[in-house]
């Protein structure tokens, strides 16, 4: 007895009805108009267009854009105290960060020590966030901004002003749930 | 004598006045309408809500080269959009807006009224496909010839079905003439009776102005842009506006012979109004069609050509035949 052939067991499979026949014309007439339908179902709906320069896209609130520095609410102190903890868990090393003393006459940050420098290259920068959870303190944290365009890549290393304020314009969000 | 030649002057005059308007209007329209079947908004930036989109792109290709390859035969290059457009414009004299005194005057509502109306459509018609072969082949790019020698086959296989999808009514009317058939459907619009002559009609008329989902003499897809690929600058404009042109006439014919033309409620003198809300009816048809369908494969063009709409607009004429006699 030869081996079994899985080709003998094929057979034609012929779904729906022949085309060229009158079933075959009556569907694909049929289908045309189906097609009309969907079309003008686009119409009825509405445009589901963002327009982007005026509306933006809202983001989730745990979307890592460009970053922020945080302050003490009530004294005013940087939170950040120079340990560079987020510069050794940056994968892309774009965090550079140069610690100073605090003084009595000029008490920066809450800590021992404060970032003289503290500067995040944003061509360089992947957005992981482990910056953020690398931080003792909280003092850096992904923000929600997503234009970082610029036209000089040196315009791109943000330094610790920057990163203090409040960026210039606010995304919008969206829901955790949406 | 010479006041009807002056007639005939004004009346040349606001026919391509007219063209030369509409054709922008249906540009931005189809763009518009093409946005909103793919839930999108389409031009809205250029002018209030995007009107002003076909100055900006006429703008830019007045201000772009003639180029011709060096394979070209320049001079024939520049005469095949002019074929094009002339016969578009030639065959807008036929439309009928209404009747002979619709406005009290002793003029008619249309350019000309000769008594083989359709036979001039069609005469027409065809000589426009020459611009589209003639453009494509004097380019001498072998993606134009490929968009040319499918306008041909295109032209062969569609061309008989559009003219006996019509017989119907030109024997149920009695005349070519396209004013005699717009008068003849006072009480029941031909679209009626003859329906299969009307689907055979529309889709024989996508064919005929080479609109998706028939457009393989420019199939942007597969042969870059057919039979204008080697076009630039507003020769290019010339195309474009002869293709708009031909969408307007093919929906000004389906309307005046299937639609009931001028007809509709209201006083006689409100007749162009009902022409241009059909006629512009059949525009945003074919835009709907073009947003829905995609493009045919050649053989499936051929094959549908010849043994569905040939066939069908035969029975069709022979039935009308039938009822005429009887």
């Amino acid at each position: 007895m030869s081996p079994w052939d899985p080709g003998q067991d094929a057979i034609e499979v012929q779904r729906g009805p022949e085309p060229g026949g009158l079933a075959g014309a009556y569907r694909a007439f049929g289908g045309t108009l189906k097609g009309l339908k969907t079309t003008l179902a686009r119409v009825v709906e509405g445009p589901v267009t963002i327009q982007y320069p005026e509306q933006k896209t809202p983001v989730y609130p745990r979307f890592r854009g460009r970053h922020k520095l945080h302050r003490f609410e009530d004294t005013g102190l940087e939170k950040c105290v120079g340990c560079s903890l987020c510069a050794a868990a940056c994968p892309a090393k774009c965090i550079r960060v140069v610690a100073a003393e605090n003084t009595p006459d000029h008490q920066v940050s809450a800590g021992e020590r404060y970032a003289a420098v503290y500067e995040i290259n944003m061509t360089r920068c992947i957005f992981c966030g482990y910056c953020e959870v690398a931080c003792p303190f909280d003092a850096i944290t992904m923000g929600n901004d997503y234009e970082l365009a610029d036209y000089e890549r040196s315009d791109l290393i943000f330094t610790k002003e920057m990163l203090l304020a409040d960026p210039p314009e606010h995304t919008p969000l969206r829901r955790e749930g949406e | 004598m010479i006041e009807t030649t002056l007639v005939q002057i004004v009346k040349s005059i606001v026919i391509f006045a007219v063209v030369l308007g509409i054709a922008p209007l249906i540009v931005v329209l189809e763009r518009k309408l093409l946005g909103r079947f793919q839930a999108r908004y389409g031009p809205n930036r250029v002018g209030p809500r995007g009107l002003l989109q076909p100055m900006a792109d006429v703008m830019k290709l007045f201000s772009k080269e003639q180029f011709s390859p060096a394979t070209s035969v320049p001079w024939m290059m520049a005469l095949a959009p002019v074929i094009t457009i002339t016969t578009a414009v030639a065959t807008l004299a036929l439309i009928p807006f209404g009747p002979f005194d619709a406005w009290g005057g002793n003029f008619g509502l249309y350019g000309i009224d000769v008594s083989i109306g359709l036979l001039y459509f069609f005469a027409f018609g065809s000589l426009a496909f020459y611009g589209l072969m003639l453009g494509g082949w004097a380019s001498g790019s072998k993606f134009s010839f490929l968009g040319a020698m499918r306008s041909a086959a295109q032209l062969i296989s569609y061309e008989v079905a559009l003219g006996l999808s019509l017989l119907g009514v030109v024997m149920t009317a009695g005349s070519l003439s396209l004013v005699d058939i717009v008068e003849a459907q006072g009480d029941i619009w031909y679209i009626v009776p003859q329906f299969v002559g009307f689907l055979v009609f529309m889709v024989a008329g996508f064919a005929e102005t080479a609109r998706a989902p028939f457009d393989l003499p420019e199939a942007d897809a597969e042969i870059v842009a057919g039979y204008n690929t080697e076009y630039g600058g507003m020769r290019f404009g010339s195309f474009y506006l002869g293709e708009y042109i031909e969408i307007v006439i093919v929906s000004a014919i389906a309307a005046a012979c299937f639609l009931g033309g001028w007809h509709g409620p209201g006083p006689i003198a409100l007749a162009p109004l009902w022409m241009l809300v059909k006629i512009f009816a059949g525009v945003v048809f074919f835009i709907w069609v073009r947003a829905t369908l995609p493009r045919l494969r050649y053989d499936q063009l051929m094959s549908f050509g010849w043994k569905w709409l040939l066939p069908l607009a035969t029975v069709n004429v022979l039935v009308t035949a039938i009822f005429v006699a009887t």
